[in-house]
């Protein structure tokens, strides 16, 4: 049982509740206790130090807005984002009961009547947004990576494609997000008519956004992956005499698993910082978008909301890591590898 | 009479910014069925080119090797090859090693049942039954080369080609190895080529050795025969004197005659 936990904080690189897992099973408590006070008590220290110069520098900054928030507002404002949400919800549910209601009064007078069920139009709320934003990321991280591995597995395979691609690799990789927008908006606009569209404009146009710039990470690091595979592997595949196809699937790409992992890493990690700049032009209702109105209502609340927001994007930027790395490690074939 | 290996005149060369380089020079050897060769000479004399051509991996440049009568020319499992760094796939266990083999190469020829036992009888041979479901991450490189061994010959070879199978193990591990090859190869008696530098490792596994002449243009200088009796002991051999007398040849040739003679 113990044994279970350690190894599932290890593998999710929660690293620092296996001392306290260790400790509550009863392990060498003093050695356990050190190692808590070092993992766990550095870091919170370090922390506390920043809340306190942050606090101490934030207030001799006054904008036209007012003074730049504090750690205190900024939870202050958390707060009334999380009662916004439940006040909008329960704001929700009251406009479904009574909808509902004057369709049955409807039907009662007249069962042939037409009743008409509108949906809820209310805001979106902070959480709504960050869904909207998880949402958007995961679809745009998803079309790039189906498009970079395979790309990325062929021209790791043959040189000549491999000098190909490169040049158009190395120039797009820099470009920055905002340069691509306005294309990806206009072509989006052109290209993507429909009458019953079953995804937004803003949310394909910041999709798209997110999807051209966290191409490259994958498909070079999957290039490099399968064309460092080790000659005796592939000489084992010729000597069975493997198919090509099967040498691909049996031989190259589990081999180039890990690095293939590692390029999908940081190609979410850039995904989830595009994603909000293209919100934010996108107008794609979403963390960006939130940020964007907050700046633009300008009222004394706006700075420490969008405080918030940052600290979301951070946490929320994190978690991805996490979850990625947790994957990572579970493909790899070499345990012993050391992988942060 | 045609023998069952036959490397027939096999010259190569590599093209190089400075023009082709000739690494191997008329390369003739006839192997019998069963026999056990050993290949040595200095490092870089293109030992590993010979096995290379012979499992097909490289194209001679002039002659060729027929194997049974028929030619060589591209890999193929009845030309297995033990490579030095195992080169087991990482990603799958020992087992899972050895079943890619067999069932790239029985598929169509053997039942599911027949495989699964035809992969665990040939991980019993090499003594790996216990660790059978561990990645080659998770075992030592004597190990890892066991399994190496294994897959080989669950593909039924006609010739195992061994390249420095042992090379990069510790002494006392590379003398284990040697003899369980020893005693897998009284019991399948196999075909084997082995590249090696190791006098005592040619001396004890070998029927015939060959050694070869320092490259460029590298050519076999000598062939020696050891007839000592089998089962051979590699304690009781350490003072026969035949054996000693084999084992001087050897280094005698390495360091006195390796240079090519001048025709």
């Amino acid at each position: 049982m113990k044994d279970k936990f350690i190894n599932f904080f290890e593998i999710t690189g929660f690293t620092w509740f296996v001392p306290v897992v260790k400790l509550i099973s009863g392990d060498a408590r003093e050695k356990q206790a050190g190692e808590l006070l070092k993992m766990v008590g550095i870091p919170i220290l370090a922390l506390i130090i920043f809340l306190g110069l942050w606090h101490v520098g934030a207030a001799k900054v006054v904008t036209s807005l007012g003074q730049v928030p504090g750690p205190v507002q900024v939870w202050e404002q958390a707060s009334i984002l999380v009662d916004e949400h439940y006040a909008e919800r329960e704001k929700e549910k009251q406009f479904y009961q009574r909808q509902d209601k004057r369709n049955a009064e409807k039907l009662v007078k007249n069962p042939d009547a037409e009743i008409k069920v509108r949906p809820y139009t209310g805001k979106k709320t902070f959480f709504d947004q960050i869904l909207t934003s998880l949402w958007t990321v995961f679809i745009g991280f998803v079309v790039a990576s189906i498009i970079a591995i395979p790309i990325g597995v062929i021209s790791g395979l043959s040189d000549t494609l491999y000098s190909a691609i490169n040049p158009l690799i190395q120039i797009f990789k820099p470009v920055s997000p905002l340069a691509w927008l306005p294309i990806v908006t206009m072509v989006v606009s052109a290209v993507y008519v429909s009458d019953d569209p079953m995804f937004s404009k803003s949310f394909v146009t910041s999709a798209i956004t997110v999807t051209l710039c966290s191409l490259w990470p994958t498909l070079i690091n999957t290039a490099v992956g399968v064309s460092s595979i080790d000659r005796d592997l592939i000489n084992v595949g010729r000597v069975l005499r493997l198919s090509y196809l099967t040498t691909v699937f049996k031989i190259v790409i589990p081999s180039s698993i890990p690095m293939i992992f590692t390029g999908l890493r940081i190609s979410l990690g850039i995904g989830w910082m595009v994603l909000i700049a293209a919100e934010m032009l996108s107008q794609n209702p979403g963390l960006g978008k939130f940020v964007w109105d907050e700046f633009q209502n300008g009222s004394s609340a706006s700075l420490g909301r969008i405080m918030v927001a940052v600290v979301t994007i951070g946490i929320l930027g994190f978690l991805l890591d996490r979850i990625m790395l947790t994957i990572q490690k579970s493909f790899s074939y070499d345990k012993n590898a050391v992988i942060r | 009479m045609e023998k069952y290996l036959n490397i027939d005149h096999v010259s190569i060369e590599f093209p190089t910014a400075n023009g082709p380089f000739k690494a191997l020079d008329n390369i003739s050897l006839k192997i019998d069925k069963g026999e056990f060769v050993s290949i040595i000479g200095h490092s870089g004399c293109g030992k590993s080119t010979v096995m290379n051509i012979v499992g097909g991996l490289y194209q001679a440049t002039t002659g060729g090797v027929l194997l049974e009568g028929k030619e060589v020319n591209e890999p193929g499992p009845d030309r297995a090859i033990v490579f030095q760094n195992h080169s087991l796939f990482p990603w799958l266990t020992s087992y899972e090693n050895v079943e890619l083999a067999v069932k790239s190469v029985f598929k169509g020829k053997k039942s599911t049942a027949e495989m699964k036992e035809w992969i665990d009888y040939n991980i019993e041979l090499v003594h790996m039954s216990h660790a059978k479901d561990k990645l080659p991450s998770e075992i030592s490189g004597g190990m890892k080369q066991r399994i190496g061994i294994a897959r080989a010959l669950a593909m039924e070879p006609k010739v195992l080609l061994m390249d420095e199978p042992f090379g990069a193990l510790d002494a006392l591990t590379r003398a284990h190895l040697q003899d369980s090859l020893m005693e897998i190869q009284s019991n399948l008696n196999n075909t084997v080529i082995m590249i090696t530098h190791d006098v005592d490792e040619a001396v004890l596994l070998s029927d015939k050795i060959v050694m070869m002449t320092n490259g460029p243009a590298a050519t076999i200088g000598d062939v020696l025969e050891v007839d000592l009796p089998r089962p051979r002991q590699r304690l009781e051999l350490a003072d026969d004197s035949r054996y000693n007398h084999f084992r001087s040849e050897v280094i005698h040739f390495l360091h006195e005659r390796h240079a090519r003679k001048v025709a």
